[in-house]
Order: C-alpha cells, then sequence, then structure tokens
C-alpha cells in the first residue's frame, strides 16, 4: 500500500533579498526590512514528503536513515549556518524561501533515489510557510 | 466538500524486528529500533473525514461520533500497549509509522458511516509523521 512520510529538520542561515535588477529604492521597496545590507537570519524548518509502496519486509517506504543521512550531507552542510547569498545556488537568485525550497527540492528529487519526492514545505518562521511539489 | 480534522494523543510501545532477517540485517536496517525490549512515543493521530455539509445540522459529521469511533476502535486497543505483543495487526507486520497509519485507516474506515475517510496522519514525534489516504 502506498503511504506518505514526512520528516523535519532544523537549519539555520542568513539572507538578504536584494534583485540586481531593481533599483536600491525599488529593492527598499519591495524587500522592506529583508533589504537590509547586512542580512538578517532565520530557524527554517524544513519538511520533506516522500512517498511510495510499504515495503513489507520492514514496514517502511524507505528507510529513514538513508533520508536522513542524504539530507545531513546534502542539504544541511549545505545551507546550515551559511549566508546563502555567497553560495553558488544564489549566485543569480534571490535567496526567498520559495527559492530555497525549490533549490531544495532539486537536489532531493535528483540525488535521493529511495522514495518518491512529493513535497518540500519550509518555514521561514512560525508566521510564513513555502511549499514546492515540482512543476505540475 | 469540506474536510473535518480530529486530533488525539496516544503512547505506546514498540519496536522493530523481522524474523526473516539475520540479527545483523535487523540490526543494521532498524538501528536503535531493534532493541527487542521496546521504547515508547506519544504518538499525535489525526483523522480526517471528508463530506458534504448536512443543511439540517451544519455538521460533516457529528464530532462526537467521530471521537467516539476513535476511542472504541484506535485509543482502546492501542494507548498504553506495547504494538508487537497487544495489537493484532502488529504480531506479523512491523508497527512502523507507516504501518500503523494503515492500521488506524482499516480500523476507522468500516466504522464511518455519514462521512468519508480522507486521511489518517500520524506524528511519532513533533519531526516525523506517516500519511494514508487509502491507496493500493
Amino acid at each position: 500500500m502506498k503511504a506518505h512520510l514526512t520528516r523535519r529538520y532544523l537549519l539555520s542561515a542568513s539572507h538578504r533579498l536584494h534583485s540586481e535588477e531593481m533599483s536600491a529604492e525599488q529593492n527598499r521597496a519591495v524587500y522592506g526590512k529583508c533589504n537590509n545590507p547586512h542580512g538578517h537570519g532565520h530557524n527554517y524548518t524544513i519538511a520533506i514528503t516522500v512517498s511510495g509502496q510499504v515495503d513489507p519486509r520492514t514496514g517502511m517506504i524507505c528507510n529513514l536513515a538513508d533520508l536522513d543521512g542524504f539530507v545531513r550531507e546534502r542539504v544541511l552542510e549545505r545551507y546550515d549556518h551559511q549566508n546563502l547569498n555567497l553560495l553558488p545556488d544564489f549566485a543569480t537568485k534571490v535567496p526567498t524561501t520559495e527559492n530555497l525550497c525549490v533549490a531544495i527540492y532539486e537536489i532531493v528529487k535528483r540525488g535521493f533515489s529511495y522514495a518518491h519526492l512529493e513535497k518540500v514545505r519550509i518555514e521561514e518562521t512560525m508566521m510564513n510557510s513555502f511549499e514546492y511539489c515540482g512543476d505540475l | 466538500m469540506v474536510y473535518l480534522t480530529r486530533k488525539v494523543e496516544f503512547s505506546a510501545s514498540h519496536y522493530y524486528h523481522n524474523p526473516e532477517f539475520s540479527a545483523e540485517e535487523n540490526a543494521r536496517i532498524f538501528g536503535k529500533c531493534n532493541n527487542p525490549n521496546g521504547h515508547g512515543h506519544n504518538y499525535t493521530l489525526e483523522v480526517t473525514v471528508k463530506g458534504a455539509v448536512d443543511p439540517k445540522s451544519g455538521f460533516v459529521m457529528d464530532l462526537q461520533q467521530l471521537k467516539d469511533i476513535m476511542n472504541t476502535e484506535v485509543l482502546d486497543a492501542l494507548d498504553h500497549r506495547f504494538l508487537n505483543k497487544e495489537v493484532p495487526e502488529f504480531f506479523q507486520q512491523i508497527p512502523t509509522t507507516e504501518n500503523l497509519a494503515i492500521a488506524i485507516w482499516q480500523r476507522l474506515a468500516p466504522n464511518l458511516k455519514t462521512a468519508q475517510l480522507h486521511r489518517v496522519r500520524i506524528y511519532e514525534t513533533p519531526d516525523l509523521f506517516a500519511d494514508f489516504y487509502g491507496e493500493a
């Protein structure tokens, strides 16, 4: 039978929302406080949902240790305690949580083969959350 | 169509072990969860039903009725139990979060008459949950 499994991870990072395509004034108007040149940080909660048939031998969709290991190595190592603006991922993209959500989705989609990736959800704060399920 | 979710908590112990695997395989695949003496969790169960709103009552279904079914079919059987030893579904199957979601679905679905079961979501910890939508 097909089930879904969701695992949450925490990462802390800083960012500044600023687009080279807009003037300083436009950036301030669009991004407000998030345009502060020194940046600011968040504790992001990343929820990764995978799906698949439950293996009758293990009772699992995929081994949680594999998912945890993959996410630790490929996602948390990459983004945790980093300034997102300085990473190659965001050299030409504004590190909004929308773009971070898509970037993490692409990493998991391409690299994690033990289950089907359904969704990446990021809570930037308790009040803001973002989800990406791939291009539907 | 309106969706209604009721949440309850219960506590139970379990361990993961497949007698068809060698001791080494069990230890490698299930890690700490393979400890035969068991360990426990505070589970949070969310049951979502869906249906049309009855124009007379304004309900998708009577919440008290849903609560009673959840108490009788799920909590009486699982709360403060050792799942492997006391719950028949898990005499053969491994009581993983995925299998728990499926077992709870199978206990609830035949007893819901006025609304249709949409989703069983079970949190093993705040950072890990499984969803089952009744898919084959």
